[in-house]
């Protein structure tokens, strides 16, 4: 026991001293959540918008009000004639630009109709959308005021939609389980692999084989400080969202925690797998990047849908232990499911990690033989 | 020397599917012997070094190291050797001392006996400078010196040198023979491979393998009578090249 708890201390020496190690250790978690949650926003905030208000009566301007008034636009200086809507949207001042033709006020009182037009800039396809959704709900909102003022409104159905659990829809609610899955994978699988094939090309693993310590003792005197790190590493993404973007957990704690561990595990096993398949650091590195993370970040539901996959990568998606983490992660996080509705994906990562840590002792033995 | 064996190796086979790496080897090597292990790469010589150092087992045949069966008790075997491989075999990111204290306590021994032995290791080697910078910092000679005292620190029976001159200059690779003769005096055995002939002639005796079997094992001065050769290397060249060389090779 003694002589394992001077190789835990070594391994810990090993990434203290290495500035790069600690770096992706807690400098990425830390800036990747930073980055996820306030530049890669799915939201709109502050969205500049100008209006073209040939009729400019009572109307329009409540209208417009309304909009600003919204928090969701910044008005910029008004347009005076369809000429400028061209140069504004190229010159990106505005995302978007509201028009109202001439009587707008005067059509909508007497004939009970009238147009406006809402130009939006095509080139940001996903904004665009969003800054139309959210004028035309505010217009709608609108009518509908207006309809329960007056006598003669007509009665509408108004489908009122609620979003379950996330209900301002936040784009970090999707973000923050992704980033911890992938910080889990890329920190355990690629930093365990690195610090295996390491000790093999510099010659000190034959060392340690000859020496009394068993291979066991070596490979968990490897992995354990790196389970305990990227165990603070979760508590200190969970901790940051808390305080920075008020994400809540909804589900039990200790539940998360536990999934976590498990997919720790999960990830350690095979990042020891890849070491015994790597001769060299490179390799190592190299199949860790780019089997697990690009496959991590684009295949797992992380950012794209799995059901819009087309057949073949969903099928691929499959053998991806971070896509079953996800649903767990996000089921308990955001959803506040128990343990009954996550138990097959929990199944299937314990199998996957039984069958890594399988294969690496089996690939092992036969190295040793 | 003694005369007391250390070693003892009979009727030694390790097979790699059809490939024969190790075709009946017998031998002994005594107590406080140094021992060299010659042969051609791909010879066999690595593969018998990692059967006798634990590091791998054989298909068939007796293998005793310290006194221990390889077979049956690998694990006492390791806590009675030595090893040191070609390449160089420190941490480069821990400090002299930190490596002293971890390969220490890797081999069970007590906390006190360890500092005490690391201070003399330090003084003996004119170290005490070195002591808390890391060891990349430290030029090569010093660090190839440093993993040999590593390698013998806690006193083993047999200490297994792989190669451990590789890329070293004349003056520290003399030094470092100073240091093996010093340990063969200490009754600790040395059993070291090598590729320099000078260097075979420094051991008592030499075994030079061929295609996986022991072709010559005596002391450098009987082969060489042996073999009606004026140095080890030309014992070497006479006994380990194939009889045909290989087409497209000159002669």
């Amino acid at each position: 026991m003694k002589r394992f708890l001077g190789f835990i201390k070594k391994e810990f020496l090993h990434i203290f001293r290495d500035f790069r190690t600690l770096i992706i250790l807690f400098g990425i978690p830390t800036a990747q959540i930073l980055i996820f949650g306030f530049v890669v926003s799915t939201d709109i905030k502050d969205a500049r918008v100008t209006f073209l208000d040939l009729s400019k009566d009572e109307v329009t301007r409540k209208i417009s009000d309304k909009i600003c008034s919204s928090g969701f636009f910044r008005r910029v200086d008004d347009l005076q004639n369809y000429n400028e809507i061209d140069m504004a949207m190229k010159k990106g001042i505005v995302k978007a630009v509201i028009v109202f033709g001439d009587n707008f006020g005067h059509d909508l009182i007497n004939r009970g109709k009238a147009t406006m037009s809402i130009i939006a800039d095509g080139s940001e396809p996903n904004t665009a959308t969003l800054i139309t959704n959210y004028i035309t709900a505010i217009v709608t909102d609108f009518n509908r005021e207006l309809a329960g003022t007056s006598a003669s409104g007509n009665i509408l159905v108004q489908p009122e939609v609620r979003m379950f659990y996330n209900p301002e829809l936040k784009g970090h609610f999707m973000f923050v389980p992704g980033v911890i899955t992938l910080i889990l994978i890329l920190v355990c699988a690629l930093m365990t692999s690195i610090t295996i094939t390491r000790e093999k090309e510099f010659g000190t693993m034959e060392v340690l084989l000859v020496s009394p310590l068993k291979p066991i003792h070596i490979i968990v005197g490897k992995v354990l400080p790196y389970f305990i790190l990227s165990f603070i590493d979760v508590i200190m993404i969970l901790v940051l969202s808390w305080f920075v973007f008020d994400l809540p957990i909804k589900g039990s704690l200790i539940l998360l925690l536990a999934e976590t561990m498990l997919y720790i595990l999960m990830s350690l096993s095979l990042g020891i797998l890849i070491s015994t398949v790597s001769k060299t650091m490179q390799q190592a590195i190299f199949i860790s990047l780019l089997g697990l993370m690009l496959p991590t970040i684009l295949l797992s539901g992380f950012i794209f849908p799995i059901e819009n996959m087309p057949k073949g990568y969903d099928w691929f998606s499959a053998i991806l232990p971070p896509r079953y983490f996800i649903v767990i992660i996000k089921n308990i996080m955001i959803k506040g499911t128990g343990f009954i509705y996550v138990w097959k994906e929990t199944l299937i990562l314990t199998i996957m990690t039984t069958l890594f840590i399988g294969l690496s002792v089996r690939n092992f033995k036969v190295r040793l033989q | 020397m003694s005369g007391i064996p250390v070693i003892t190796v009979k009727d030694l086979v390790k097979r790699f599917g059809k490939f024969v790496a190790n075709d009946h080897l017998s031998f002994e090597v005594y107590e406080g012997e140094i021992f060299g292990f010659l042969g051609a790469n791909g010879a066999g010589k690595t593969t018998a070094l990692r059967i006798l150092s634990g590091l791998s087992s054989p298909t068939s045949g007796e293998v005793i190291v310290a006194g221990y069966k390889a077979k049956k008790d690998p694990e006492k075997i390791k806590k009675n050797i030595g090893y040191m491989c070609q390449k160089f075999s420190l941490y480069e990111d821990l400090s002299t001392r930190e490596n002293i204290m971890l390969f220490g306590g890797i081999y069970g021994m007590s906390k006190d006996l360890i500092k005490k032995r690391t201070e003399d290791l330090l003084e003996k080697l004119n170290f005490l400078e070195y002591s808390d910078r890391m060891i990349s910092d430290l030029p090569l000679g010093l660090k190839q010196k440093l993993a040999f005292s590593v390698a013998i620190f806690h006193e083993p029976k047999i200490v297994f040198l792989d190669e451990p001159t590789g890329g070293v200059d004349p003056i520290t690779r003399r030094q470092f023979w100073e240091m093996i003769y010093e340990t063969a005096d200490r009754g600790i055995t040395v059993f070291v491979t090598t590729h320099y002939m000078d260097e075979a002639e420094y051991c008592d005796r030499i075994s030079i393998m061929s295609e996986g079997r022991i072709v010559a094992l005596d002391t450098p001065e009987e082969l060489k009578k042996q073999y009606d050769a004026g140095t080890v290397e030309d014992v070497f060249v006479k006994i380990a090249r194939p009889p045909n060389p290989p087409k497209g090779l000159p002669a």
